[in-house]
């Protein structure tokens, strides 16, 4: 077989983010001690130049290229975009989250950028190879990430049960590719889609695959029942790094299912969708019920995360393009909500003060009545309350749902989420009607606090007018 | 005349005016003169509305068309007719007093407390004024944050309990209600409330439907059983929040039956309404009785508002019955005395909470055995809460009057047994009204507290002044009123007459 010269173009982006990355490394290694800060300023840069580049790359037709290996089509290329833009946020907090804990290591720039690569190589991955390529190499830079505090015995407790519960799930995945292989001779996600539709009845073996990649996905999604990493993890983790962990890769989980599922596994959508929806009902379950017992804020965002994740799954449950568009919405309004959640947690504390507990949050509207509305405006957002954005995430959703013909999933879906805002209204009941005990001092600076308020004005003006972003969404899929 | 869109800028200039005070701060009090103006402004705003509309027809009037989400065809629809227009002068009405109430009363985090008053005003319009399903859904769930707030920050010290009661509550319902409306939006590919007016269903549809919207708004009214977080919510809140809630945020309940429940799913309220009739007058007879023992006057008060609304649905669930017995006056008698119930509660109600607010600023206390005697202190807030408590118990004259007898008027054509029941009201409302009254205010001089209070200020006198005499229109020549829903509840009680069955179902 000749050797043709693949087509570069479409992976631009990433080749720029893999060089970029190597340099910030170089750059760190060299000027690192004396100029900690240009290391956060590059990163910063190839961040956005590679957002910039997204955007002008964008395809106006799905490509694939690297003999049939990697996809560049709207859907990456939206995904890229916001996943791009939420970690460039996160850096932001994660610089002054570091500098107040003297933890500012440029080790850290270096692997959230290596993250983000994987992430958008997962994200545009057309066969299983490329697929579990940029999982790992976004998986490894997280559990790095999340031991970073070699300190504190937490993070390294919660970095180990992320390493194994995290192989487990990536063993799980390739047990299920290795089926799919098998079945298809194929690795390319296309052919094994064709495969489906040429075959006409459906191996037995192929839905075995279909099991085992599901709950590797589930895993990495962090769905119920293989959910239990979660809290843990958010909690353990430094906060900006579960800042991290629990933005970004959600938009990239939600790629790879798409790939995985709609991409690849199109013929037995019968079989995943009734898979999905025990795993979105026991998520939306679990995560709002489980989340009323909790005392400190990470722990409670990580089962609101869960719960989220079951809602993120109803649209693909509805099985049509405009439900694709939904889910896809919502993981990127869920990625701004839990940034602004968490960025919240970053901006409040300060050094030896995590103010992660939720009794940190008492009494907020004496010591700031701005942070304590932005606060209001992320919970009640999380909520699914209107006027913010959440409310359209959760009503796209339901309303795809309700289009596929499943009321009573979206009425099972509603009634969890009223569950859920207790949980939410606690939080805005600490801020706003309890009194503080202890008066400590804001110390964010004012770049941290224009930037969680242009997050949360964010949330707030989306809600008022969610349409382009929900146009957009419906464009990128098609 | 150029036309201006006036229900925008009534839903806006709240809103807007409620940043305009945040960002004023609480320093030098001028929060609380922005909010007053902002209000008055409103106040204003809306009586062009009212001079502007055609007494003879049902169209929507005033109506404002955009696109809000292309994708899926939801619209920025606005439009009023004869049951909303009543309702946004009562709430534009009604704020203007409540930030006077506020007034020197607040003393804590005021300009929070007025913004808030401000963005309850502008997401109650909102929804009033809402002509399309899911716009009505933002600002009837957006107006929960405020509320939330107000009851949760300056209420009692059950505060916070009350206020999550609430809050849950009435979410709990209504996000059934988000459910239905995908539904509908299902079967019409529409999210326009007047679309979904024509849409036909099924019974069981709409049966499935009507329940979903039954909760969400069974909720709001309060009815009975699902009544309990009123009390304590009204306990609880401040004078001001009280006020807001009983004066306008349970006639959203009500409206919500005129404006979805009757037009879209007519069948099903059909087959229903003896469980409505029943519920209403388990909310008339029963909680008239529970309001007899409560200790609190909130508390008597809150029950009351959840006895007097349950003639409002009473009114409303009658239309059927008198449709069959092929009585069109009868039903349209019954759906305005519902509506001028609603509004006549909105004043009695309103000002009941203030004058029980007017007490408890002086002696911080609303429990009925502190008090007696108080008409020796204070003679012109006695003769004040005189008039407010016999509207209460339906006296003629007042405005309470009008929409009780209408009500008892039409079930009479309806049922006598309804009728009777119904009737009870005139005597349980005397009971628990007055006798209240009688505790209070007559007798001697109950302790030190009550020798010390001093009467009415100027504020106070305008509120409560201004509140008397809507009660005495309204209640001498309710006219305007009733000609004004006319048309509109004639076309109403025409369309719910027709059953929407579709061919085959």
């Amino acid at each position: 077989m000749p050797f043709v010269t693949p087509e570069f173009l479409p992976a631009l982006p990433e080749i720029l983010l893999a060089v970029m990355a190597c340099l910030v490394l170089l750059v760190d290694l060299y000027f690192g001690r004396r100029h900690p800060s240009w290391v956060f300023l590059l990163a910063q840069a190839s961040l956005v130049l590679c957002a910039l580049l997204c955007i002008a790359l964008y395809p106006e037709e799905p490509t694939t290229t690297f003999n049939g290996t990697f996809r560049s089509d709207g859907m990456s290329a939206v995904l890229k975009v916001f996943m791009i833009l939420v970690t460039y946020f996160v850096l932001f907090y994660s610089k002054f989250y570091l500098d107040v804990r003297d933890l500012f290591k440029g080790e850290y720039f270096v692997l959230s950028l290596f993250a983000v690569l994987g992430m958008m190589i997962l994200v545009s991955a057309a066969s299983l190879l490329t697929l579990y390529l940029g999982l790992e190499l976004m998986a490894l830079c997280l559990y790095a990430l999340v031991a970073l505090n070699r300190e504190s015995s937490m993070a390294s407790e919660a970095a180990m049960k992320y390493f194994v519960l995290g192989a487990l799930a990536s063993g799980t995945l390739l047990y299920g590719m290795s089926l799919l292989y098998g079945v298809t001779g194929s690795l390319e996600l296309d052919r094994i889609r064709e495969y489906q539709s040429v075959g006409g009845e459906i191996d037995i073996i192929l839905v075995l695959g279909l099991v085992f990649i599901v709950v590797g996905v589930a895993f990495k999604l962090g769905a119920a029942p293989f959910h239990m990493w979660v809290p843990d993890v958010y909690e353990g983790a430094p906060t900006s790094v579960t800042l991290f962990v629990g933005t970004a890769p959600k938009i990239a989980a939600f790629g790879m299912l798409m790939r995985l599922l709609v991409d690849g596994l199109a013929g037995v959508q019968g079989d995943w969708i009734e898979m999905l929806t025990i795993l979105s009902v026991l998520s939306m379950a679990v995560g709002n019920i489980i989340a009323i017992a909790q005392t400190n804020l990470k722990r409670m965002l990580a089962y609101s995360t869960i719960a989220h994740v079951g809602f993120l799954l109803l649209g693909i449950i509805a099985g049509t393009r405009a439900g694709y568009a939904a889910s896809m919405f919502y993981v990127i309004v869920y990625a701004l909500m839990g940034l602004g959640a968490f960025g919240m947690i970053i901006v409040l504390g300060s050094k030896g003060f995590e103010s992660d507990r939720l009794d940190d949050f008492r009494g907020l509207n004496e010591r700031s009545p701005w942070l304590a509305f932005l606060v209001l405006v992320l919970m009640l957002s999380m909520a699914g309350v209107p006027p913010f954005v959440g409310f359209w995430a959760k009503w796209s959703v339901l309303r795809e749902v309700v289009a596929a013909d499943q009321v009573w999933l979206a009425t099972v879906a509603v009634v969890l989420a009223v569950i859920g805002l207790f949980y939410y209204l606690r939080v805005v009941r600490l801020v706003y009607f309890e009194e503080g005990q202890e008066a400590a001092p804001l110390v964010c600076g004012t770049d941290v606090k224009v930037m969680i308020s242009t997050n949360a004005l964010a949330i707030l003006a989306l809600g008022v007018y969610p349409s382009a972003l929900l146009a957009l969404c419906v464009t990128a899929l098609g | 005349m150029p036309e201006l869109p006036l229900l925008s800028l009534l839903i806006w200039l709240p809103i807007a005016g409620a940043c305009w005070v945040l960002i004023a701060g609480e320093r030098g009090g001028a929060a609380r003169s922005i909010a007053f103006a902002v209000a008055l402004v409103t106040l204003l705003v809306s009586i062009p509305l009212y001079t502007g509309f055609e007494t003879d027809t049902h169209e929507m009037q005033f109506e404002e068309y955009a696109t809000w989400i292309d994708a899926y065809r939801i619209h920025y629809h606005l439009g009023v007719d004869g049951i909303s227009l009543p309702l946004i002068l009562l709430t534009t009405f009604t704020t203007v007093l409540v930030v006077l109430a506020g007034w020197d009363v607040i003393t804590r985090r005021q300009a929070q407390y007025m913004a808030a008053l401000l963005f309850q005003e502008g997401f109650m319009i909102g929804a009033f004024a809402s002509l399309d399903s899911i716009l009505f859904y933002v600002f009837w769930e957006a107006q929960l944050i405020p509320m939330f707030i107000i009851i949760g920050v300056w209420g009692g010290p059950r505060r916070i309990y009350a206020t999550i009661k609430f809050f849950l509550y009435t979410f709990l319902g209504s996000v059934l209600m988000l459910v239905a409306l995908l539904y509908l939006y299902r079967e019409a590919g529409s999210f326009a409330i007047l679309d979904l007016h024509h849409l036909r269903l099924g019974l069981t549809p709409q049966i499935l439907v009507f329940i979903a919207f039954l909760l969400a708004f069974a909720v709001k009214v309060p009815m009975w059983p699902v009544h309990t977080w009123l009390p304590d919510a009204h306990v609880e809140a401040p004078t001001g929040g009280s006020v807001i809630l009983a004066a306008i945020m349970l006639k959203l309940g009500g409206y919500g039956f005129l404006r979805f429940s009757l037009p879209i799913a007519p069948d099903a309220s059909s087959e229903l309404d003896w469980l409505l009739i029943a519920l209403s007058l388990i909310a008339v007879v029963y909680i008239g009785f529970v309001a007899i023992v409560q200790p609190d006057m909130k508390k008597l008060i809150a029950y009351s508002s959840v006895a007097h609304m349950g003639f409002a649905t009473l009114g409303f669930f009658l239309v059927f019955r008198l449709l069959d017995a092929g009585d069109v006056q009868g039903a349209m008698l019954g759906v305005q005395g519902g509506m001028i119930q609603m509004i006549s509660h909105g004043f009695i109600s309103g000002a009941l909470f203030l004058c029980v607010g007017v007490m408890y600023d002086r002696l911080h206390s609303r429990e009925i055995g502190d008090y007696g005697g108080v008409v020796n202190t204070m003679p012109v807030f006695a003769a004040f809460m005189m008039l407010f408590a016999l509207a209460n118990s339906g006296l003629p004259g007042t405005s309470g009057f009008v929409g009780e007898f209408l009500v008892i008027l039409s079930s009479f054509k309806a049922n006598f047994w309804i009728a009777f029941l119904a009737a009870t009201t005139l005597v349980l409302g005397a009971a628990y009204s007055l006798w209240m009254y009688k505790r209070v205010i007559y007798g001697p001089v109950a302790n030190e507290g009550v020798a010390s209070l001093s009467d009415l200020n100027r504020r106070e006198f305008a509120i409560l002044g201004a509140l008397a005499i809507a009660v005495l229109v309204f209640g001498i020549w309710p006219a305007p009123l009733l000609d004004l829903m006319e048309p509109t509840v004639r076309h109403l009680v025409e369309h719910v007459g027709q059953s929407k069955l579709g061919p085959g179902l």
